[in-house]
C-alpha cells in the first residue's frame, strides 16, 4: 500500500501518476474464512477493517453482490451528527463521531469530515419543547447540541428564512457544531483500502444466496454465486437485503425497506455553510465541498427495492427547501437517486448477535445509517470478535422487540398536540 | 407515482389517494392474552419485507376509505392485483403482472 | 451582419435585430438566436471557464447537452439564474447573461494556474492528501476546496416568479419531434385517441431543422415540416414545444416540465414561469434522437473546437459560421456532411481529418468538388490556441504507429466521434439495455413500462429510418391501445446516412501521460484521470464515475458517459457490458426547484386549517400558533402586554369568573352502531358498557404496543351513539386506526365510524361564572348540579342554535364544551361574549389551556408523554377495564418491560428554590456525578402560576410514583436546581371548583 501524503503525490504527479497500485485488489474467495462479512458497505468494511486492526483477526472475507459502497453507503446525503435523545443513541452516535474526527488519519485516506455544524430548527411549540429535550440530554451526556435563537440561526446560516408570517416560521434551532458532512465513497474506499491491507479479501459482484448452518444449528457458512465459502462466524450487514439474508438461516427481522429518495443541485460557489434540518418541513440541506446542494427527502410510504422513488415526495421536498430557503427557487435539481432503506418499528438499529449461534447483524439503520458508519462498524467488529456486545450496542438487540424495551427515537419525536 | 386499482370503488387511481398499510394476511390474534410475549412480537413487529411478490394493504384514504389487500411485486412496483380485505391470498401463479 | 453570419442560411429572422449583454458587452443578434448562437455569430467562442482547471472554454454542442458554455442570466431583480446553457437560453431585447467562474475576467483567469500543475489534479488527488495538520481540514483546506468549486454562484434574492402544475392524461405520449417522433405522432393520430407530442427545442423538428436539404415526399425538409406540423395540429395532436419529458415514472407517468416565459422580453401578466406535467400516457413512444460524441485527443477542448453536428445546426438553424476556415477531425461519415455544409455556406474548410483509411467515395467526390483536402487514415494528437484554436496537430498512422505531425492552421475545429443514442428516459423505466458490438454502443432492450423507442434512439441513422421506424413504433402504441393505424412512410430524398467506428482516446506520438485529452469537459475529466482510477483499483464504472467526477456534471453524463466507458473498458481489458454503464439519473436536464415547489409556496405551501371562530381571533390581536395543520390562536395580548403578562391576566380572569376557548381543532369522531359499545371497548382503554346515555367519560387510547397514543372526552349521546373527541393533531391518525381494527380485525362488528371534526365548533367556557352565563341560553337542560352534573353531555339548543352540550373542564374550574353546527360558531361565540360581557369574560388561547390544565394535573399527549408511556407510567391505571377480556393494548402491556421495575412515571416537581423549570431540562437523583450522568426523567411541563403563587412542574421520573417527597435535581448549564417529587394536582385536589 504505497501511503497517501503529500509527498508522495507530488512525486507520483512528476511520474505520471504511473506508481500508484490498487486500493485493494481484486479477491477471489478462498475456501474458509474466519468471518464472514456480509455486505461490503461502509459499516461491513469497517466492521472488517477494525477485526483487522483492533482484535487481530484478518482471515476475513468482506462479500458483496455489487460494487463496494454500492448500496446506501454511497446514496446518502452524507449527515453526521449524534445529537439524538436517548442515552443508548446518543453514545452509539457520539461514540461514531468522536471516530469521525480523526478518521482520515486513521485511515490514511481523506474521508473529508467536516465540522461545518448540523443545525435543526423548530418550527413549533412542540418541537421547541422536543429540541430543549434533546439539548438537555445530550448535555449530560456530553453531546455537544446547543439552543439558537432564530436570529441566530440567521447568522449561522443565511439562506434560512426566518420571517415570522411563514407557514411555518422557524421558532429557533438546535445546533450541533461538531456535527457536519463527509465524502461518503471514500468512507467505503478508505475501509477497504485499509483491510485489504491488513490482509482481508474483498470479494466484489459475487451474491450471497444462503447462510448454511451446522446440525447444530450454528453458522457453518455462506453460499454464494462463487460457491460455498466456510466460516467461523458469518455477520449481515447487507442493507437493503438483510431480511432475504437472514430469512436463510431463519432469522426473523423487524424491519421494512423502504425507497428514499435525495437530490443535488446544479454546483454553485460556496452559499451555505452549514447542514440545516428541518423535520417539520421535511427539508434537510448542505452544500458539497464541489457545490452541490444536497437535499434529503423522506422515505416513500411503501416497501420497494426498486431504489427508485415517486415524484410526489420530490415535489414536495423541493417546496419544503423553498419554502426555508427561498433564495434556491430558480436553482435546478441536477440529479436524484433512490436507495433503499430497512426501517425498524422503533426507527433504531440492530447491532448484535443472533438466536443462531456465530451469526451476527447489523441492521436497520433506517434513514440515518451513513453518520454511525465508523462507530456502529467498531462496536459490530467487537460483537464479532469476542461474541459479546460492547456496551455501547448492548441496548441494542433483536430481542427488546419482545420485551418492548424499544429506544423510540420516533416516538421521542412524538406528535403535536 | 403508483396507480392503485381499488377493487371497492373498481377504479384505478393515483397513489396519493391511497395510504399504504403494512403487510397484508397479519391475524391480530384471536385471544392476545394467550399468546406469549415472542408471539406478540411476531405479530406486532415481524414482517416478511418481501423481495418480489409482496401481499400487503393499502387503504383508499381519500376515497371509499376501505381497507383492502394487495399483490405487488416490490422489485418492479408493479401491481399483480388488489382484492378486498378479508378474501384469502391469490395464489401466485394466477398473477401476472400488469402490462409487459 | 459579421463575417460570421451567414445569409439566406437559418431560422433566425434576422430583420428583427436583438441585443442583449454578456459580461457587460452589448452583443447583438437576431430573432431566434439562442446565446450561444449569436455569440458564435459575432465570433465569440470563449463562453466559460471549467470547474477544477478554469481552463478556456466555448460552446462544443448545439443544444441541452452543453458541458462547457455555461453562463449567468439575470432580467432584473429576483431573476437571476446560475449555469444556464447558452446554447439553449434564447435572447431577447435586455436579456443580462454573465460568464462564470473567472477572475477577476473571462480572458484573464488567475484561477488558471490549476491548469499549470494540473498533474497534481489528477483523480483523486484529494483523498491522498489535505490530511495534516487534522485541523487545516475545516480551517484551510476545505474553504479553499469549496471556493474553488461550484460553477456560477447562487441567486441571493428571492424568486418573484410563479410556477403552475397540471395533471394530464394522453393515450400515446412521443418525446421528440425529430422524424422519428413526428411520424410516430402521426401514425398515433388516430380518430379518438390523444396524442401529446413533446420537445425540448423552441420549435419542432429535431434534426429536420439542422438538414434542409434532405427532401421529404417531393417537399424541402422544412416545407414538409410545417406541413406535417400543420396536419398534426389538424389531427387533434397537442404539440408542446420548449417542454422537457424530466423523468420517466411508475406507470407511465412522465414529468414534463413546460418553459413558459424564459424566452419573452416582456413578461405577461400572470403567467407562470415554468409549469410542471404530471403526464400520465397509456403508451409512450420514446424518440429523442442519439447524441454525437467527442473525439478524446489533447486539447480537445479549446474554444472553438466543436462537435461537428453542432456546427452544423449553427449553420442551418442559425445562419452562422462558427469558424470561417475550420478543420474536421472525424471517425464518422456524418462531419462530412458536416463540413460540406459549412463549405458550401462560404467557408473555406482546411482538412477533413478522418481516423479511417477507407472512405466512401460519394464522401471523397463531395470533398474533392469542394476543394477540401482530406487526411483519411490519421489521428488528432492536440491543438494550439489560447482562447481560441488556431490550429490543429494531426499524425499519419499506419499499421498502428503514429506517424510525423502535421500542424493545420484553423479557425474552428469540428469533431465527430459518431453517435450514441439517448437512453436516459429509456434508463429510468428500469430499462435494461444491451450492448451493440457494431456499433460500440449500448442500444435499449427490455423495458417494464408501456413504452417503445423509436429512430436514432435505437440506433437508426438518417431520416429516412427515423420515419419509418417512428411510423412503425406509433403505429405499434395505437395497436397496443387495441386500435388500428395505417402509418404512410414518406419517401427521402437526400438523405444523409453513414456509419463510423469508435475510439477511445485518439492515438497519439506524445507522452500519453500528459496529454489533456478532456472526456468530462465541465468537471475536467480526462482519459489518464480514468486510467489512473482504474489503476488504483476501481474496477466498476460506478467506482470510476465517482472516483474521477466523469459524467457527474451538469450534462449528466451526456457527453462523456459512453466515452468513459470506451476507456475504462480498455483500462480495464474487459468488454464493455462487463464493466456496465452508470444509471443515468432523472432529470434528462437541470430542472428549475420551482417547477417541483409548484404552487405549495409561502401561504400555499402547506394547507393552514382555521377555525370558524379564527377570524374574530384575529381581529382581536390573537398570536397564532401552528399546530399541526391548524394554525391556533396562542394568546391574547392587550396592548403593550408579553406573552407572560397576557397569559397570566388570561388565567387569572378564567379561575376568577370566566373565559372562553375555542376548541374546535379537537378531533371529533362519531362512532355509531348496534355494536358501537363493544367497539369503545375494545378500542380504549376503558370500559364503556356501563356509561349512560348522556354521560361522558375520559378516554385512553393505546397502541396494541401497551403505549399511549391519544386520549379525549368521549359522550355518550344514546345507547348505539358516542362522540369521541381526540388531539388535535391525532384526529386523523386515530380515525384511521379505527378504521383499521374495525374494517379488518372485527368486520363482524356493526358499527360506523365518521370524522365530525369539521361539523362541529367547539366552544369551551370556563370558570366559576361558566355555567351563570350560559344557563339562560341553553333550552333543553337545566344547567344544575342535579340536572346535568360534571361528565354529563346534551343535545340541546343553545342560543338558538342546535348543539351537544358537554359538562367538562380540562382547566379544574365549572367547564362547558358546546358544539355547534361549525357555520355558526363565530355566531355562537359572539353571543356568548355579549352575554359574558357582564362577567368579564376573557378569550384565552392554547398557552393559558396549557396552563391551566398543569396546575390540575390533566396531561398532554405529545407533551407529557411521548410515545413511550404506559397508562400506570402517567399515573392513569384508574383508565384500564380490568374485567375486560381485551382492548387494544392489553396484550402490550404485559410485556415484561413494561412491567418492570424503575419504569419512568409521571409525578409533579416543585423546585426548592422557587424558580421555573425549563421543559425538557434532564433529572438526575445525584449532581454530583462527571458527565455522562445517570438521567432518570425529564421535565415535560412547567409553567408560572399566578394561581399556586409558584412555578410548578410536570416531570417523567423513574419510578417516581414511590418517591413522593424526594428531591431530585435539575443539573442546568449554570447552576444544579433541586426540587421535590409532588403529585400531579397542584390546583383544587378536592375538585371542589367543578361544583356548581
Amino acid at each position: 500500500m504505497t501511503r497517501f501524503n503529500a509527498f508522495n503525490l507530488v512525486k507520483n504527479a512528476l511520474g505520471g501518476h504511473k506508481a500508484w497500485t490498487e486500493q485493494w485488489p481484486e479477491s477471489q474467495p478462498k475456501a474458509e474464512y474466519d468471518v464472514v462479512i456480509v455486505g461490503a458497505g461502509g459499516h461491513g468494511l469497517g466492521a472488517a477493517y477494525y477485526l483487522a486492526t483492533q482484535h487481530g483477526i484478518t482471515n476475513i472475507a468482506v462479500i458483496d453482490k455489487g460494487w463496494l459502497g454500492g448500496g446506501n453507503t454511497g446514496r446518502n446525503t452524507t449527515i453526521i451528527r449524534s445529537n439524538y435523545l436517548y442515552d443508548e443513541s446518543a453514545r452509539l452516535f457520539d461514540h461514531s463521531v468522536d471516530l469521525w474526527q480523526t478518521l482520515s488519519q486513521e485511515l490514511n485516506y481523506n474521508v473529508m469530515y467536516s465540522n461545518r455544524g448540523v443545525l435543526m430548527l423548530a418550527h413549533n411549540v412542540h418541537d421547541v419543547q422536543s429540541f430543549k429535550r434533546h439539548i438537555h440530554a445530550n448535555r449530560l451526556n456530553g453531546v455537544d447540541n446547543r439552543w439558537l435563537s432564530p436570529e441566530e440561526c440567521k447568522e449561522y446560516c443565511p439562506p434560512i428564512n426566518i420571517a415570522k408570517d411563514a407557514r411555518y416560521p422557524v421558532m429557533g434551532g438546535a445546533l450541533q457544531e461538531r456535527a457536519g458532512t463527509a465524502r461518503h465513497d471514500a468512507v467505503a474506499w478508505g475501509y477497504a483500502r485499509g483491510a485489504a491491507a491488513r490482509g482481508v479479501d474483498i470479494i466484489q459482484n459475487c451474491a450471497v444466496t444462503a447462510i448454511r448452518r451446522n446440525a447444530d444449528g450454528s453458522v457453518a457458512g455462506v453460499e454464494t454465486a462463487k460457491g460455498f465459502i466456510k466460516a467461523k462466524k458469518v455477520a449481515v450487514s447487507a442493507s437493503g437485503h438483510n431480511t432475504q439474508v437472514m430469512a436463510t438461516a431463519d432469522v426473523r427481522l423487524p424491519l421494512e425497506s423502504m425507497p428514499l429518495q435525495a437530490l443535488v443541485s446544479e454546483p454553485v460557489k460556496p452559499i451555505f455553510p452549514c447542514v440545516v434540518m428541518s423535520n417539520a418541513v421535511h427539508a434537510y440541506c448542505s452544500q458539497s465541498d464541489k457545490g452541490e446542494l444536497v437535499i434529503g427527502s423522506g422515505t416513500d410510504q411503501y416497501v420497494s427495492y426498486s431504489q427508485r422513488g415517486g415524484l410526489p415526495l420530490i415535489e414536495h421536498t423541493i417546496a419544503a427547501i423553498s419554502e426555508v430557503f427561498p433564495i434556491f427557487n430558480r436553482m435546478r435539481m441536477l440529479r436524484k437517486w433512490g436507495g433503499i432503506t430497512d426501517n425498524t418499528p422503533d426507527r433504531s438499529p440492530i447491532i448484535g448477535k443472533t438466536p443462531v449461534q456465530n451469526l451476527y447483524v447489523n441492521c436497520g439503520w433506517g434513514t440515518g445509517g451513513f453518520k454511525a458508519t465508523p462507530g456502529s462498524a467498531h462496536v459490530f467488529a467487537w460483537t464479532i470478535a469476542k461474541d459479546e456486545p460492547h456496551p455501547i450496542n448492548a441496548p441494542f438487540t433483536l430481542d427488546r422487540f419482545r420485551t418492548g424495551r424499544l429506544i423510540d427515537e420516533a416516538a421521542a419525536a412524538a406528535v403535536a398536540h | 407515482m403508483l396507480l392503485i386499482h381499488c377493487p371497492y370503488c373498481g377504479e384505478t387511481l393515483p397513489e396519493v389517494e391511497f395510504a399504504y398499510a403494512g403487510e397484508a394476511h397479519i391475524a391480530r390474534p384471536e385471544n392476545p392474552s394467550a399468546v406469549s410475549d415472542e408471539e406478540w412480537a411476531e405479530y406486532l413487529f415481524m414482517r416478511d419485507n418481501v423481495k418480489g411478490v409482496h401481499y400487503e394493504r393499502w387503504r383508499h384514504l381519500h376515497g371509499c376509505g376501505r381497507f383492502f389487500n394487495a399483490a405487488r411485486n416490490t422489485i418492479t412496483d408493479k401491481f399483480l392485483t388488489t382484492y378486498e380485505a378479508g378474501a384469502p391470498r391469490p395464489a401466485l401463479d394466477t398473477l401476472t403482472e400488469g402490462g409487459k | 451582419m459579421s463575417k460570421y453570419r451567414v445569409s439566406g442560411r437559418g431560422r433566425i429572422d434576422t430583420s428583427r435585430p436583438v441585443s442583449f449583454t454578456f459580461d457587460g458587452k452589448r452583443i447583438k443578434g437576431a430573432k431566434g438566436d439562442t446565446v450561444a448562437s449569436a455569440l458564435l455569430a459575432n465570433g465569440i467562442h470563449l463562453m466559460g471557464r471549467s470547474f477544477k482547471y478554469h481552463r478556456p472554454r466555448g460552446a462544443v454542442a448545439a443544444g441541452s447537452e452543453e458541458p462547457n458554455a455555461l453562463i449567468g442570466t439575470r432580467r432584473g431583480p429576483g431573476r437571476f439564474e446560475p449555469n444556464t446553457r447558452a446554447t439553449v437560453q434564447e435572447i431577447w431585447e435586455g436579456l443580462e447573461t454573465n460568464s462564470q467562474n473567472k477572475f477577476p475576467s473571462l480572458k484573464f483567469d488567475v484561477g488558471a494556474v490549476n491548469d499549470a500543475a494540473y498533474m497534481m489534479f489528477s483523480a483523486g488527488f484529494y483523498y491522498k492528501t489535505f490530511m495534516w495538520p487534522r485541523s487545516f481540514w475545516d480551517k484551510v483546506y476545505e474553504p479553499f476546496i469549496r471556493a474553488a468549486a461550484g460553477l456560477g454562484v447562487s441567486p441571493k434574492e428571492e424568486d418573484p416568479d410563479t410556477y403552475a402544475s397540471r395533471n394530464a392524461f394522453c393515450d400515446v405520449l412521443v418525446i421528440g419531434s425529430g422524424p422519428a417522433g413526428l411520424a410516430a405522432a402521426r401514425a398515433a393520430a388516430v380518430e379518438g385517441l390523444k396524442v401529446v407530442l413533446v420537445d425540448e427545442n423552441a420549435e419542432a423538428g429535431g434534426t429536420l431543422l439542422s438538414e434542409p436539404q434532405a427532401v421529404i415526399d417531393g417537399k424541402p425538409a422544412w416545407d414538409w415540416l410545417s406541413s406535417e406540423l400543420a396536419a398534426l395540429k389538424a389531427a387533434g395532436v397537442k404539440i408542446m414545444t420548449r417542454t422537457t419529458a424530466i423523468a420517466y415514472y411508475h406507470q407511465n407517468l412522465i414529468g414534463l416540465v413546460e418553459k413558459l416565459s424564459d424566452h419573452l422580453e416582456v413578461l405577461p401578466q400572470d403567467t407562470p414561469r415554468e409549469r410542471l406535467w404530471r403526464m400520465r400516457a397509456k403508451q409512450v413512444v420514446l424518440a429523442q434522437g442519439a447524441l454525437e460524441k467527442p473525439l478524446v485527443f489533447h486539447g480537445n477542448d479549446r474554444p472553438g473546437v466543436m462537435l461537428a453536428g453542432s456546427a452544423q445546426t449553427y449553420l442551418n438553424r442559425y445562419g452562422v459560421l462558427v469558424g470561417t476556415s475550420p478543420a474536421v477531425v472525424t471517425s464518422h461519415d456524418s462531419a462530412w456532411f458536416s463540413a460540406f455544409d459549412l463549405a458550401d455556406a462560404g467557408a473555406k474548410v482546411q482538412a477533413i481529418v478522418d481516423t479511417r483509411s477507407e472512405i466512401r467515395q460519394e464522401l471523397l467526390d463531395g470533398a474533392k468538388s469542394r476543394g477540401i483536402r482530406v487526411l483519411a487514415g490519421y489521428t488528432a494528437t492536440g491543438t494550439e490556441g489560447r482562447l481560441r484554436v488556431k490550429s490543429v496537430r494531426v499524425n499519419p498512422m499506419q499499421s498502428g504507429k503514429v506517424g510525423a505531425p502535421e500542424t493545420i492552421s484553423c479557425d474552428a475545429l469540428l469533431m465527430s466521434g459518431g453517435w450514441t443514442p439517448s437512453l436516459h428516459l429509456f434508463s429510468h423505466t428500469q430499462g435494461k439495455l444491451a450492448w451493440d458490438d457494431d456499433r460500440t454502443t449500448f442500444l435499449p432492450d427490455y423495458t417494464p413500462e408501456d413504452c417503445v423507442i423509436a429512430g436514432a434512439g435505437r440506433g437508426l441513422w438518417g431520416i429516412a429510418a427515423a420515419l419509418a421506424d417512428g411510423a412503425e413504433k406509433g403505429q405499434q402504441a395505437v395497436e397496443a391501445l387495441g386500435r388500428s393505424a395505417i402509418a404512410a412512410v414518406p419517401a427521402v430524398k437526400n438523405d444523409r446516412t453513414g456509419t463510423g467506428v469508435s475510439h477511445k482516446e485518439l492515438p497519439t506520438d506524445l507522452s500519453p501521460g500528459k496529454a489533456k485529452a478532456f472526456v468530462d469537459y465541465q468537471n475536467d475529466v480526462t482519459a489518464k484521470d480514468l486510467r489512473l482510477a482504474v489503476r488504483e483499483g476501481m474496477k466498476s464504472i460506478e467506482h470510476v464515475k465517482r472516483y474521477t467526477t466523469n459524467g457527474m456534471a451538469t450534462d449528466q453524463g451526456k457527453m462523456s458517459n459512453i466515452n468513459g466507458l470506451n476507456i475504462a473498458s480498455d483500462a480495464l481489458g474487459r468488454k464493455q457490458p462487463q464493466v456496465g454503464l452508470t444509471t443515468f439519473r432523472p432529470p434528462y436536464t437541470p430542472t428549475t426547484f420551482g417547477a417541483f415547489a409548484g404552487y405549495h409556496r409561502g401561504g400555499h405551501f402547506e394547507v393552514t386549517r382555521k377555525t370558524r371562530i379564527d377570524s374574530w381571533a384575529a381581529e382581536n390581536g390573537a398570536v397564532f400558533e401552528p399546530v399541526s395543520q391548524w394554525r391556533r390562536a396562542w394568546y391574547f395580548p392587550k396592548a403593550g402586554e408579553t406573552m407572560d403578562q397576557a397569559v397570566a391576566r388570561e388565567c387569572a380572569a378564567t379561575r376568577s369568573s370566566v373565559g372562553i376557548f375555542d376548541a374546535s381543532t379537537l378531533g371529533k369522531i362519531e362512532v355509531v352502531g348496534p355494536d358501537a359499545v363493544e367497539f369503545m371497548n375494545r378500542m380504549y382503554t376503558n370500559p364503556w358498557t356501563k356509561l349512560g346515555v348522556n354521560r361522558c367519560r375520559y378516554g385512553l387510547l393505546l397502541g396494541d404496543d401497551g403505549f399511549i397514543r391519544d386520549d379525549g372526552v368521549i359522550g355518550r349521546m344514546g345507547q348505539d351513539k358516542f362522540h369521541v373527541t381526540t388531539t388535535t393533531g391525532g384526529a386523523a391518525r386515530v380515525l384511521n386506526m379505527m378504521e383499521d381494527y374495525l374494517q379488518t380485525e372485527w368486520p363482524d362488528l356493526n358499527v360506523w365510524l365518521t370524522s365530525t371534526t369539521e361539523q362541529w365548533s367547539t366552544i369551551a367556557l370556563n370558570g366559576p361564572n361558566a355555567a351563570k352565563l350560559l344557563a339562560p341560553l341553553v333550552e333543553g337542560v337545566e344547567l344544575t348540579e342535579e340536572a346535568f352534573p360534571h361528565m354529563s353531555c346534551v343535545e340541546c339548543t343553545v342560543a338558538g342554535m342546535p348543539a351537544r352540550l358537554f359538562r367538562v373542564s380540562f382547566t379544574g374550574e365549572i367547564g362547558f364544551e358546546v358544539n355547534v353546527p361549525a357555520p355558526m360558531g363565530r355566531q355562537l361565540w359572539e353571543t356568548l361574549w355579549k352575554a359574558g360581557e357582564q362577567y368579564g369574560i376573557t378569550a384565552y388561547g392554547t398557552e393559558t389551556m396549557h396552563v391551566l390544565r398543569a396546575e390540575k394535573g390533566y396531561i398532554i399527549v405529545g407533551q407529557d408523554t411521548d410515545g413511550t408511556v404506559t397508562p400506570d407510567d402517567a399515573g392513569m391505571a384508574w383508565a384500564i377495564g380490568k374485567a375486560k377480556p381485551d382492548f387494544v393494548g392489553k396484550r402490550g402491556l404485559a410485556r415484561p418491560d413494561l412491567t418492570a421495575k424503575g419504569r419512568k412515571q409521571l409525578v409533579g416537581l416543585l423546585t426548592e428554590d422557587g424558580s421555573k423549570l425549563e421543559e425538557g431540562a434532564q433529572i438526575v437523583f445525584d449532581p454530583a456525578q462527571p458527565v455522562p450522568m445517570k438521567m432518570v426523567g425529564h421535565v415535560t411541563s412547567s409553567y408560572d402560576t399566578g394561581t399556586t403563587g409558584r412555578p410548578i412542574a410536570l416531570a417523567l421520573v423513574e419510578g417516581g410514583h414511590d418517591r413522593m417527597g424526594e428531591t431530585v435535581h435539575i443539573p442546568m448549564p449554570d447552576r444544579t436546581i433541586a426540587a421535590k417529587i409532588t403529585g400531579t394536582v397542584f390546583y383544587d385536589p378536592e375538585n371542589a371548583k367543578l361544583k356548581i
